[in-house]
């Protein structure tokens, strides 16, 4: 079958193709003008390999040297934009991935290694000891720094990932007066600070997040004129997705330089490992639609990821359907197609055909995750969850 | 602390407890009367003095009204030219000294000058009563002394008769002497009527000479040991003998006269008596002296007020049941005109009929006339007599009281000690066409009311439904259920109870829904709500929403009050009543004490800084506490299950911010009687952000708010729009939103907490705009809309401030600053009227009343035309004694003319009245010196 593809690897309009699978090579060629999506490129390096139900992870060696990941549409047009003339393909296994592999410098050291020079190997990090770390995909985000590139060095604003945690976000505020430098001088006035950060909180936790820091915003509106109980106030209607701007207790108004580096990246994310991380899970393909229900990765600030009210249905039996309504809202196309069966379920896996099983393992995932949001007292009803616009219990 | 009213020249001289005299006059501005601030005087001083020269004791308008006679604690009295602002006479204490016959100058002072009274006849002379007891009548032309009345004890009040020759005075040790002028050698031993055992100071003496006989009034001077804590006035003529028992202190009373100028005689007809939570006025040519109902100054809190709720636009057949029946109540008052009238109200006639229902501690309900200007009082119902209270059982003591000795009889109708506190109102539910009320009371009973003219005696049927769905696991910590009364019980006209559903577990009322149209009752509580079928008689459906955490909500709120027995109640308030008797003069132990608090209040932020509050930051959890409160229930004909069918159905938010909703299936008319009705479990939306839920509503195809039930069918509203979508509104604390029906998708929201911090405490759907069509767009919401009257909701938040918002685009169209955030128990009264109005409680007696709109408006415009003789006719004005606070008739017109403007300003054009009663005691003064203080 490689010969077959080698055969074309010779038209200037196609990418030769060299994967690499443990000690295996396989060539083939890809159209560069139309490279096609990552989903059937996945499926192709499965089958080059004969591996067409292992979980792979594709990697990819770019012009720096450097192991980079493909794992979506984008950086897939990327690998291959970039190619020239051979794209250099690493697949490994899911399960034995070596994740400090990607990186700098990560295919020099590795070909380093691998083209004879054993002795060097040595002086090398020997190979860790294998640990059972995730991908970031399988990382729920817990709290952030973002916008640094346009805050001042002395502020800091903080996201903190209330939703699907069950940790209790654990802070306390407190008023207080902060110095402020006006045109008039320093002047004394009054401000909100942290009070106390309870152990095991999300607040403490991050470590993003310190007694004494003054509190400047919450979710981007000013503080400043507001009493206690309104800024406590905001911050609880916020708490799903709080984003607290502070100023530091080491970064005030004459005190010292401050720790806080100036990063070139606009966001620094600091993660933790979820509770709920069912396995090591590499969701190839587009950011998925649903994805907020269990809040897995919800990027920026959308306001609608805030607001998914659950809406039961009383059915004609016992049977009730579980309705986000902010999705359907968002969604759903024609208004109509509202009660999905099993059918569309059916529906939805032929056109995920590629990666069917992931996709049942995020659903449950995701129904989980749900049934935990949504659980009352007293309501013990059978839930099952679908994707997208529905949901049926 | 004192005010005298200059007769006929619309003026009021007032002594503030700054020693400062404060001059104001009723001045007319663009049509209307208002109180205006004239002038200060303080008493002249040389440097150096001591203070008491300066400090006035004792004020006396002459007969003419140009000049004030000003008593000093140092004994002076000083006259003041109020035409010219001058003074212009003084006669010191040494000049009044040496002016006495040497048998009573004993090288003492004569003390405070304690009253001064003008000659009722000649206006030549002064009578000048000092503290220890001694009476001067000084000549003022001569500037001699004319007579002397040796008085013994500490003296309190001087009252001289009309015919000019007889002098009364009250001593402080309950006893009272006459002096008779005309026949200088008689003099009567001081009489302690309510003696032999030491006696509580008599504070103010009135004593008329009438056709044949005497009328003797006055306050206090009750035996100190047995009835030292009764607040009464006592009336003697002829040989009727009545002490007025009063439940507040007594501030000052007056009769009003019907004598007619130049007459010697005296004609007391009503004695007016102010004491601290009301006004009462008694009828004095009447036999027994039944009391008078007041027009307006009703006293609002004789119970304390639990809530209101507010019914505009009364079919005119109801308000007539409605005012007929309160007229048979009325029947023991007496039917004499009310004495006090003045003025010319300038006011719109009312354009509607509304009511203003207020609930009480005591499980009565008021219903008050609040169409016009003052709220008058128009009906009262008890539930009381429903249920076995402890209160039924006869108080013995009460017994003793009556027929003895003094002659005690309870009047007013102030009583805040109520016997039951389960008793109280928590909910009320009026449908104006069908007259049905629904009252909802703090022990789970939710009685259904019709009205009926006559008075009947039947059974009340009563049912029991169980919120927890006979859940086992939990236990009801709080008080016991309300038994109601077996067997026939009598019952006046009026609203009469057609049957009574109780909640079990017993917990205070939270919600309440009644629907006339369907005859249906639903409430809540924070275990649950229920559906009950008014017509059947027939429990329809029960919902637990308790959550199984919530420890808290099984124990009732009233757990540590019904503790409170009675014996606990009457030592508070003999507690409470010496707190009230108050010194007459702030003595310098009470200046050191003020000094002390200010020095600790200045001491109080770095107390702060040491301990500063926290508060804590987390979000909302099902486990919180209350989460299963039931916030409101609303019954809607609308698109529940699809889009293609509407019907009936039922809505109940709760505290976590929880929707549920059920349709009902109720039977065509006809099968009424046979077919049950069903309700259907429909749909339940969990508000993410978990904040209770304040007010439901579903708006037509044409965003505009479901008629109330039975409007249509009285041709009072259009028929909903059925074709278009509905649309469902849900008001939690924090945000606003819009839903589509019968999918449930959000259409539109508002995020109130989220963008500035405050909360959402009260939202109403109010209809704006004027009625005749042409749109008020001068200040308001402005209503944009090609129909004369839009709607728009409108909410009070946390921060005290109101807004309004469109409808259905949900935008911030208008806010004003209403209250103060402080303000928790005004916050919380707060009602909207459905034309944009709102009251709340500024006091637990005074309601506050404003508007959003522009279009309805309660506005006091009024006038006096104080010069013209026949306004110095209506005012009779009453013969003054500087004794503590004054009460004239045009005391009541003045507070109330005052009509201060919202002082918070919540639109330019809407005014904001203060009605009530009370408003004479001392924090009218205290707000006089507050103006005072702004204007210099």
């Amino acid at each position: 079958m490689a010969k077959n593809h080698r055969g074309h690897a010779r038209h200037g309009s196609d990418i030769e193709v060299k994967s690499k699978f443990g000690a295996e090579f396989r060539r083939f060629s890809i159209l560069r003008a139309k490279p096609g999506r990552f989903d059937e490129f996945y499926q192709l390096v499965q089958h080059v390999h004969r591996v067409p139900t292992s979980e792979l992870i594709v990697g990819y060696a770019d012009v720096h040297g450097d192991l980079l990941p493909i794992n979506n549409d984008d950086n897939f047009l990327k690998a291959v934009s970039t190619a020239a003339p051979l794209l250099r393909v690493i697949v490994q296994r899911k399960e034995d991935a070596d994740y400090n592999a990607f990186g700098t410098n990560s295919t020099l050291r590795k070909r380093k290694g691998l083209t004879g020079f054993p002795g060097l190997l040595k002086t090398h990090e020997r190979p860790r000891p294998t640990r059972d770390i995730s991908l970031p995909q399988d990382f729920r985000p817990v709290s952030s720094i973002i916008d640094v590139d346009i805050l001042p060095e002395t502020v800091r604003r903080v996201k903190l990932y209330k939703q699907g945690s069950d940790r209790p976000l654990g802070f306390y505020i407190r008023d207080g007066t902060s110095l402020r430098v006006t045109p008039r001088g320093i002047e004394k006035a009054p401000a909100v600070f942290i009070s106390r950060l309870v152990p095991g909180g999300l607040a403490e936790s991050t470590g993003l997040i310190a007694v004494n820091d003054e509190v400047l915003e919450v979710n981007g509106i000013e503080v400043a004129g507001k009493t206690l109980d309104q800024v406590t106030d905001m911050m609880v209607a916020n708490s799903r997705n709080l984003i607290i701007t502070v100023r530091p207790v080491n970064q005030r108004v004459g005190g010292g330089s401050g720790t806080l580096t100036t990063a070139a990246a606009a966001v620094t994310t600091t993660t933790t490992m979820t509770t709920q991380s069912t396995n090591g899970l590499l969701l190839p393909g587009p950011p998925e639609p649903g994805s907020y229900v269990i809040g897995n990765f919800t990027d920026g600030d959308s306001e609608a990821e805030s607001d998914d009210d659950v809406i039961i249905e009383g059915g004609a039996g016992s049977l009730a359907e579980r309705i986000t309504a902010e999705d359907s809202e968002r969604a759903r196309p024609n208004g109509e197609a509202w009660l999905h069966s099993a059918s569309d379920q059916g529906l939805w896996s032929s056109e995920q055909a590629l990666n069917g099983s992931t996709r049942s393992e995020s659903e449950q995932q995701r129904a989980e995750a749900t049934a935990n949001a949504t659980t009352y007292g007293g309501h013990q009803r059978h839930s099952m969850e679908e994707d997208g616009t529905v949901i049926t219990l | 602390m004192q005010l005298h009213f200059l007769p006929g020249q619309g003026r009021i001289v007032a002594l503030l407890d700054n020693s400062i005299i404060s001059l104001w006059e009723v001045l007319d501005k663009g049509g209307q009367s208002e109180l205006t601030h004239i002038q200060d005087f303080t008493l002249p001083c040389q440097p150096g003095a001591l203070p008491s020269v300066s400090r006035p004791t004792a004020l006396c308008v002459s007969a003419t009204g140009d000049k004030l006679y000003i008593g000093s604690e140092a004994g002076s009295v000083h006259v003041l030219q109020l035409s010219s602002s001058k003074f212009d006479d003084v006669l010191s204490q040494e000049g009044a000294l040496q002016s006495l016959p040497e048998e009573y100058r004993v090288g003492k002072a004569l003390g405070a000058v304690e009253a001064i009274r003008e000659d009722p006849c000649t206006s030549t002379s002064i009578l000048m009563g000092y503290t220890r007891g001694l009476l001067l009548l000084w000549d003022l032309n001569r500037r001699c002394l004319q007579r002397c009345l040796p008085g013994t004890q500490q003296l309190e009040s001087v009252h001289w008769s009309r015919s000019g020759q007889q002098v009364t005075c009250s001593y402080s040790d309950g006893s009272y002497q006459e002096w008779s002028l005309d026949d200088s050698e008689e003099q009567k031993v001081p009489s302690l009527l309510y003696g032999p055992y030491p006696c509580k100071a008599i504070t103010k003496i009135q004593r008329f000479i009438t056709s044949g006989c005497t009328f003797v009034v006055f306050s206090g001077g009750m035996p100190r040991a047995s009835f030292g804590d009764r607040h009464c006035v006592t009336v003697m003529h002829e040989r009727e003998h009545v002490a007025f028992d009063f439940t507040s202190r007594v501030v000052d009373f007056f009769t009003v006269s019907g004598a007619k100028p130049g007459t010697v005689l005296d004609e007391p007809k009503v004695l007016v008596v102010l004491v601290e939570e009301e006004l009462v006025a008694i009828d004095l040519m009447a036999p027994g002296w039944p009391s008078l109902t007041p027009p307006y100054l009703a006293s609002l809190h004789s119970s304390a007020i639990t809530c209101s709720h507010h019914v505009s636009a009364i079919p005119s057949k109801l308000w007539e049941r409605i005012v007929a029946c309160g007229v048979q109540q009325k029947e023991k008052h007496s039917s004499a005109e009310w004495p006090i009238n003045g003025g010319v109200i300038k006011s719109q006639q009312r354009t509607s009929r509304d009511l203003l229902l207020t609930g009480h501690e005591d499980g009565s309900v008021r219903f008050w006339d609040a169409s016009g200007v003052a709220l008058q009082p128009l009906y009262k119902l008890s539930t009381a007599s429903v249920f076995v209270t402890e209160a039924d059982q006869p108080e013995p003591i009460q017994e003793t009281d009556e027929g003895h000795w003094p002659p005690f009889r309870k009047v007013g109708c102030f009583d805040p000690y109520s016997d039951d506190p389960r008793l109280g109102i928590q909910k009320i539910s009026l449908c104006k066409f069908s007259g049905q009320l629904a009252l909802a009371g703090s022990a789970g009973q939710v009685l259904l009311m019709e009205l009926n003219d006559e008075a009947t005696e039947h059974e009340i049927d009563t049912y029991t439904m169980d919120l927890l769905e006979e859940n086992e696991t939990f236990r009801w910590k709080g008080h016991d259920r309300l038994i109601v009364r077996s067997g026939s019980v009598p019952l006046p006209a009026g609203f009469q109870p057609q049957l009574v559903v109780q909640a079990m577990p017993p917990a205070s009322l939270t919600a309440l829904a009644l629907q006339a149209e369907w005859h249906l009752l639903a409430f809540g509580t924070s275990h649950g709500f229920a559906l009950f079928d008014c017509h059947q008689r027939k429990p329809v459906l029960t919902k637990c929403t308790l959550h199984p955490n919530d420890a808290l909500a099984l124990e009732g709120p009233l757990s540590r009050v019904k503790s409170l027995k009675k014996s606990l109640r009457q030592s508070f308030r003999r507690m409470r009543k010496s707190r009230t008797t108050a010194r007459k003069r702030p003595d310098p132990t009470t200046k050191v004490r003020e000094a002390n608090a200010r020095l600790s209040e200045q001491d109080l932020p770095s107390e702060v800084e040491l301990a500063p509050v926290q508060r804590r930051v987390e979000a909302r959890s099902p486990d919180d506490s209350f989460t299963g409160m039931v916030k409101c229930l609303y019954f809607a004909d609308t698109f529940l299950r699809d889009g293609s069918h509407h019907g009936p159905s039922l809505w109940a938010g709760t505290n976590a911010g929880v929707v549920y909703a059920y349709s009902l299936e109720i039977p065509t008319p006809e099968h009424r009687n046979e077919q049950t009705i069903h309700a259907r479990f429909g749909k339940e939306i969990q508000l993410m952000h978990r904040a209770p839920v304040l007010a439901l509503a579903v708006l037509d195809g044409k965003s505009s708010p479901l008629p109330e039930p039975l409007e249509v069918l009285h041709d009072l509203a259009k028929s909903p729009d059925l074709h278009g979508h509905h649309s469902l509104l849900i008001v939690s604390e924090e945000q606003f939103k819009i839903f589509m029906l019968p999918k449930v998708n959000s259409k539109h929201k508002f995020k109130l907490t989220a963008t500035e911090g405050s909360r959402v405490r009260k939202a109403s759907l109010v209809w704006l705009g004027t009625p005749g069509g042409n749109l008020a767009g001068t200040s308001g919401i402005v209503t944009g809309n090609d129909e004369a009257v839009e709607t728009c909701l409108i909410c009070l938040t946390n921060q005290g401030d109101v807004h309004g918002y469109s409808l259905p685009s949900l935008r911030l169209q208008a806010r004003f600053s209403c209250m103060r955030k402080e303000d928790v128990t005004g916050i919380s009264s707060c009602v909207f009227t459905h034309t944009g109005q709102g009251f709340y409680l500024i006091s637990p007696s005074q309601f506050e009343r404003f508007s959003v709109s522009a279009a309805s408006i309660t506005e006091l415009l009024c006038s006096l035309q104080p010069r013209e003789p026949e306004a110095i006719h209506a005012f009779p004005i009453p013969e003054y004694s500087p004794t503590v606070n004054k009460v004239t008739p045009e005391d009541a017109v003045e507070t109330k003319k005052r009509g201060r403007v919202m002082e918070n300003a919540l639109l330019t054009d809407s005014r904001v009245l203060e009605e009530i009663q009370e408003t004479l005691n001392p924090s009218l003064l205290t707000k006089v010196d507050i103006d005072m203080n702004q204007n210099h």
